[in-house]
C-alpha cells in the first residue's frame, strides 16, 4: 500500500467531551461532511497546528507534524498550509492587498490570483467595506498565494453568489492540480463540491467514516 | 521661606510622568500579554502584586519603596556608592510615579490583548509568520488603541502622584518638587498664593486633556471590536 497522504490519530478536547479523530487515506483531495458541532472545523485546526489540547499523532505526506508521545510539534508557520476558517477572517487593520500578500510578497502571483478570483477592484479597500462573498474570495486568494502544500477550506463556497461558486471552485481545483496541492474541504452540501475531491468522509460522534468512493479502506484505520 | 517656581514644577512633572510611563510601558506590555494569553501556576499572586499599588495608600507604597531603595537598603547603598543616591533624587520621583501608574498600565494592556481574537494570530502563523512577527504585525496593532488609552491614564496618574513621592523623594525645589508637591508646599506658605494659579491651571488642564484623549481612544477600541465581530 502506498504511503497515506493523510494519517491522523488524535483525541481533541472539544468543550466538555473528548473527540476521537482518525483519518488514513491515500486520496489527495478529500471532503469532510457531517452535522454541525461534530468537530469538522476542529479537524482542520488540528492540521493547521492551531488547535490546543490535541493528543496523538498527525502526519501529512509522510511528514510528522504532531506526535505527542515523542513531544514533536511542527509550528503552524512551518507546515505550508493554506487555512481558510469559516468566517473568512481578514486582518481588519490592513487593506485587501496587504491581506493577500501576508504569507508571500509575490506581486506577480498576486495579479494572477486576483484576476482569477475577480477581486482586482478591491485591492485598496479595507475588509470592513467588503461583502461576505468578497471577503471569502480574498481569504481564498490569500491562502492560495501562500503557496501551500495543503489547503484547509471550511465551508468555502457557502458565502458566495451561486453564479460565482463554479468559477471559484474551478480556480481552487486548477491551483491544486497545477502545484500538486492537497485539499481538505469541510462542506455541508456535497453535491456542489464532489468534482473537486477524490474521497468523502462523514464525521459523526463515532469518528470519521469514508462514505465515497466505497473503497476497502475507510476513515477508521 | 519656601520658594516655589511653578514653571519648574510643571516641567518636572511632565518629564517625570513621561519617563516613568514610557519606561514601564515595555514591561507592562510583556506582563499584560502574558496575563492575557497564558495560564501558569501562581498567576493570581502575580496579578495581586501588580494591582497592589492601586489599592495601597500611596504613603505606604512610598515607605515600602524607601525600604527597598533607600540609603539603608542594599540596592540604595549600591546606587549611593556609584555616586547616584536614589532617595531624594529625581530618579526617586520617577520610580514612585512608575510604580503607582504600573497597575493601570498592566490592566489596560491585558484587557487590550484579551480583546484581540486569537484566531487572527493563528491565521498569521498558518500563513508563514512566526510568533514574534505575528505579535508585532497582528496582536500589537489590534491592541494598540487600548494600550495607548492605558498609557494616557497611567501618565495622568503619574502626573498627580503625591504620597509615595513625598516619602521616597522628599520635596526639593527643582529636583523632586512636582506640581502636586509644589501645591502642597504653597499651602503652608500663605504669601505665595499667586504662584498657585498656574499650578492649578496646569494640573486641571493636563488631567482634563488626558481623560478626554483616554475616552476617545477607548471609543475607537470599541468601534474596532464591533468591526471584528461584524
Amino acid at each position: 500500500m502506498a504511503e497515506p497522504r493523510f494519517d491522523l490519530e488524535v483525541r481533541v478536547r472539544v468543550g466538555d467531551r473528548d473527540l476521537p479523530l482518525r483519518l488514513r487515506t491515500e486520496a489527495q483531495r478529500i471532503a469532510i461532511v457531517g452535522p454541525s458541532g461534530a468537530g469538522k472545523s476542529t479537524l482542520l485546526r488540528v492540521f493547521a497546528g492551531v488547535q490546543p489540547g490535541v493528543v496523538g499523532r498527525c502526519l501529512f505526506a509522510g511528514q510528522s507534524w504532531l506526535d505527542t508521545a515523542r513531544r514533536r510539534f511542527v509550528a503552524p508557520e512551518h507546515r505550508q498550509v493554506g487555512w481558510v476558517p469559516q468566517e473568512a477572517l481578514l486582518f481588519p487593520h490592513v487593506d485587501v492587498r496587504r491581506n493577500l500578500l501576508w504569507g508571500s510578497p509575490n506581486e506577480d502571483r498576486l495579479s494572477e490570483i486576483a484576476a482569477r478570483l475577480d477581486i482586482e477592484a478591491l485591492l485598496l479597500r479595507r475588509p470592513r467595506h467588503l461583502s461576505g462573498g468578497e471577503r471569502q474570495r480574498v481569504a481564498l486568494g490569500r491562502a492560495l498565494l501562500a503557496r501551500p502544500r495543503l489547503l484547509l477550506l471550511d465551508e468555502p463556497f457557502a458565502p458566495l453568489d451561486p453564479a460565482l461558486r463554479t468559477d471559484v471552485a474551478r480556480t481552487v481545483l486548477a491551483e491544486c492540480e497545477r502545484d500538486n496541492v492537497a485539499l481538505i474541504l469541510v462542506v455541508h452540501d456535497l453535491d456542489r463540491v464532489s468534482p473537486l475531491v477524490e474521497a468523502t468522509f462523514t464525521l459523526t460522534e463515532r469518528g470519521l467514516v469514508q462514505t465515497s468512493p466505497d473503497s476497502g479502506f475507510g476513515g477508521e484505520a | 521661606m519656601t520658594i516655589v517656581h511653578p514653571a519648574s514644577a510643571i516641567l518636572l512633572s511632565l518629564q517625570v510622568a513621561t519617563v516613568a510611563t514610557l519606561g514601564s510601558l515595555p514591561v507592562a506590555v510583556g506582563l499584560g500579554y502574558t496575563l492575557a494569553r497564558r495560564d501558569f501556576l501562581g498567576k493570581v499572586w502575580i496579578e495581586a502584586i501588580v494591582l497592589l499599588p492601586l489599592v495601597l495608600p500611596p504613603v505606604v507604597t512610598g515607605l515600602l519603596l524607601l525600604r527597598m531603595f533607600g540609603r539603608r537598603s542594599a540596592v540604595g547603598a549600591w546606587f549611593a556608592r556609584m555616586g547616584m543616591p536614589l532617595s531624594f533624587s529625581t530618579a526617586a520621583v520617577v520610580l514612585a510615579a512608575a510604580v503607582v501608574g504600573f497597575p493601570l498600565l498592566v490592566r489596560a494592556t491585558r484587557t487590550a490583548f484579551e480583546s484581540v481574537d486569537v484566531r487572527y494570530e493563528h491565521l498569521s502563523r498558518s500563513l508563514g509568520l512566526s510568533a514574534w512577527p505575528t505579535f508585532l504585525r497582528v496582536t500589537l496593532p489590534l491592541a494598540a488603541p487600548g494600550i495607548i488609552a492605558g498609557t494616557v491614564l497611567a501618565f495622568t496618574r503619574a502626573l498627580g502622584e503625591f504620597g509615595a513621592t513625598v516619602v521616597l523623594a522628599g520635596n526639593v525645589e527643582g529636583q523632586t518638587r512636582t506640581i502636586a508637591l509644589a501645591v502642597y508646599a504653597l499651602l503652608e506658605t500663605p504669601k505665595q498664593q499667586p504662584a498657585m494659579t498656574p499650578l492649578l491651571v496646569a494640573s486641571i488642564g493636563l488631567s482634563f486633556a488626558a481623560v478626554v484623549l483616554h475616552e476617545a481612544l477607548l471609543r475607537r477600541l470599541r468601534a474596532r471590536l464591533e468591526l471584528h465581530r461584524g
